[in-house]
């Protein structure tokens, strides 16, 4: 096992710099996706039938085809043909449609999007019909119900699926590496290029997806006991009773 | 029992080991299974051809040496060498100290200088008007150290890209201003229908990044097939074979060091 060249100043900063793109991309594409997940669960629910059905084509399509295919799909295609527009390269938005990072986020947005749309939608569905109609015996508006009794309780029940959705993202990212973004596996090639060590700048970056998966479950463990509603972890529970 | 089977796998296991010693092993020439074009590249025919490939049959004809042409894909292909599914690497690999420390090199058997490419009213100069433009280089190459040593204070944005054709891609996307790379390989591509806006801006000038120029990578304890090598290098650079294949495909003599 030889780690000198951690001291390299270069290789340091590639590894900082894949770290945080990771970090962000988890962090954008991860919230984004979470929101739109909403959107998502709500259309095919409740939204009139031309949009449920919109919807449910997306996830379809999202959830049928490979990620990787998808991101290059983005990247290689739609962002290519967009300098062809005349405009484009002169607006505004160009120095963000030219950024790899941009495809990447919009293509792991997309997937949390329908994934965990897909899981939103089945613990909506399974919040007892009891609780709903509770809510409105008390006079509470559709909106009331939708954000203080529906979405808490739905989402209550199905985050520690979307945990392991996160972990799921988190562990996509390493594909961007195809599309000259620089993240922990582009880091850790461009060192195996060029110090000709294959294993050790892998175990290193296998060491550092691990510390992020540990720290993400140990924070969406903590989010599990604080969110509205939730009863105390069955372990602890166990814990307080006696032998 | 065992008495009687005991010599009779022995002769078997000789005989086995005279079957292998007798069929010699043709040396594995190691080529990026990833299409380096003019260097190593499929003709119409399927066969892989281009300048290393056509040199290092030349190399093998004048060793009087057996040799394959083995693609191997690039990420792979150090310890490829390693284990011996390849024997030699002749995919442009430029000569570095970093490289020396793992692997042995042959003398240069050709130098080209990096050149830059970008569009023709492009209205930045190179190098020194990079700041705040975005560099394509492909990763593992000397490009790519030479762009983040010599231009680490220039205030340009260097993306590294697996392969060049993603590069010259993007570079024709408008997604990033100039590419550097290895000139003879800008030569071709600005011959390009696609590419016919852009042009050589400039060539990098000598640096040791660029190291001693392209040798064959072979391992460590090869000594005999280094020094047949390089009595081979010598020869098809003597004898103009090096000169007339370079002739053929870059329309210039790159050969030597």
């Amino acid at each position: 096992m030889d780690f000198s060249w951690l001291t390299d100043p270069f290789y340091q900063r590639y590894l900082w710099t894949g770290f945080v793109n990771t970090l962000w991309l988890v962090a954008v594409s991860g919230s984004l996706g979470l929101a739109l997940a909403v959107g998502v669960a709500l259309a095919q629910i409740r939204g009139p039938r031309p949009l449920a059905l919109l919807v449910r084509g997306f996830t379809t399509v999202i959830r049928g085809t490979p990620l990787l295919v998808q991101l290059f799909f983005f990247y290689d295609g739609v962002g290519r043909l967009l300098p062809a527009i005349p405009g484009v390269q002169e607006s505004l938005l160009w120095p963000l449609l030219r950024d790899p990072f941009f495809y990447g986020a919009l293509t792991f947005t997309l997937s949390v999007g329908a994934y965990s749309g897909e899981v939103i939608r089945g613990a909506l569905l399974s919040v007892p019909p009891g609780e709903l109609a509770a809510g409105r015996a008390f006079g509470l508006s559709r909106w009331q119900i939708l954000y203080r009794l529906w979405l808490p309780r739905g989402i209550q029940m199905c985050l520690p699926t979307l945990t392991g959705e996160m972990i799921l993202l988190l562990k996509s990212v390493p594909l961007v590496s195809t599309i000259a973004l620089m993240d922990l596996l582009k880091a850790a090639n461009l060192v195996r290029d060029e110090t000709f060590l294959v294993y050790e700048p892998l175990l290193l970056i296998a060491g550092i997806y691990l510390a992020m998966t540990l720290v993400l479950t140990a924070g969406m463990r903590l989010v599990e006991t604080r969110f509205p509603g939730a009863r105390p972890a069955r372990s602890r529970r166990r814990r307080l009773l006696p032998g | 029992m065992k008495r009687t089977l005991l010599p009779a796998l022995t002769a078997g296991v000789l005989a086995l080991t005279a079957i292998t010693a007798s069929a010699a092993e043709p040396l594995k020439i190691g080529i990026s299974a990833e299409p380096y074009p003019p260097f190593t590249y499929k003709g119409a025919d399927g066969d892989w051809t281009g300048f290393e490939v056509e040199l290092g049959l030349a190399l093998c004809e004048a060793m009087q040496a057996d040799c394959a042409i083995t693609p191997t894909g690039w990420g792979g292909i150090f310890p490829a060498l390693d284990s011996g599914k390849i024997d030699m690497i002749m995919n442009s690999l430029s000569i570095t100290d970093k490289r020396k420390k793992v692997i042995d090199f042959t003398d240069p058997y050709y130098y080209t200088p990096g050149a830059y490419v970008a569009a023709k009213d492009a209205d930045f100069a190179i190098p020194d008007g990079l700041d705040g433009k975005v560099l394509g280089v492909q990763g593992a190459t000397t490009n790519a150290s030479y762009a983040r040593r010599a231009l680490a204070d220039s205030g340009v944005e260097i993306k590294i890209y697996d392969r060049q054709e993603q590069a010259n891609r993007d570079l024709l996307a408008g997604r990033v201003d100039t590419i550097l790379a290895d000139k003879i390989a800008m030569t071709e591509f600005v011959k390009r229908d696609a590419a016919r806006d852009y042009e050589i801006r400039a060539t990098a000038p000598r640096h040791k990044a660029f190291g001693e120029g392209v040798g064959i990578g072979l391992r460590q304890d090869d000594d005999a097939l280094r020094e047949d090598l390089d009595a081979a290098i010598a020869r098809v650079i003597d004898d103009g074979t090096c000169a007339s294949l370079s002739q053929k495909y870059f329309e210039t003599d790159i050969c030597g060091g």
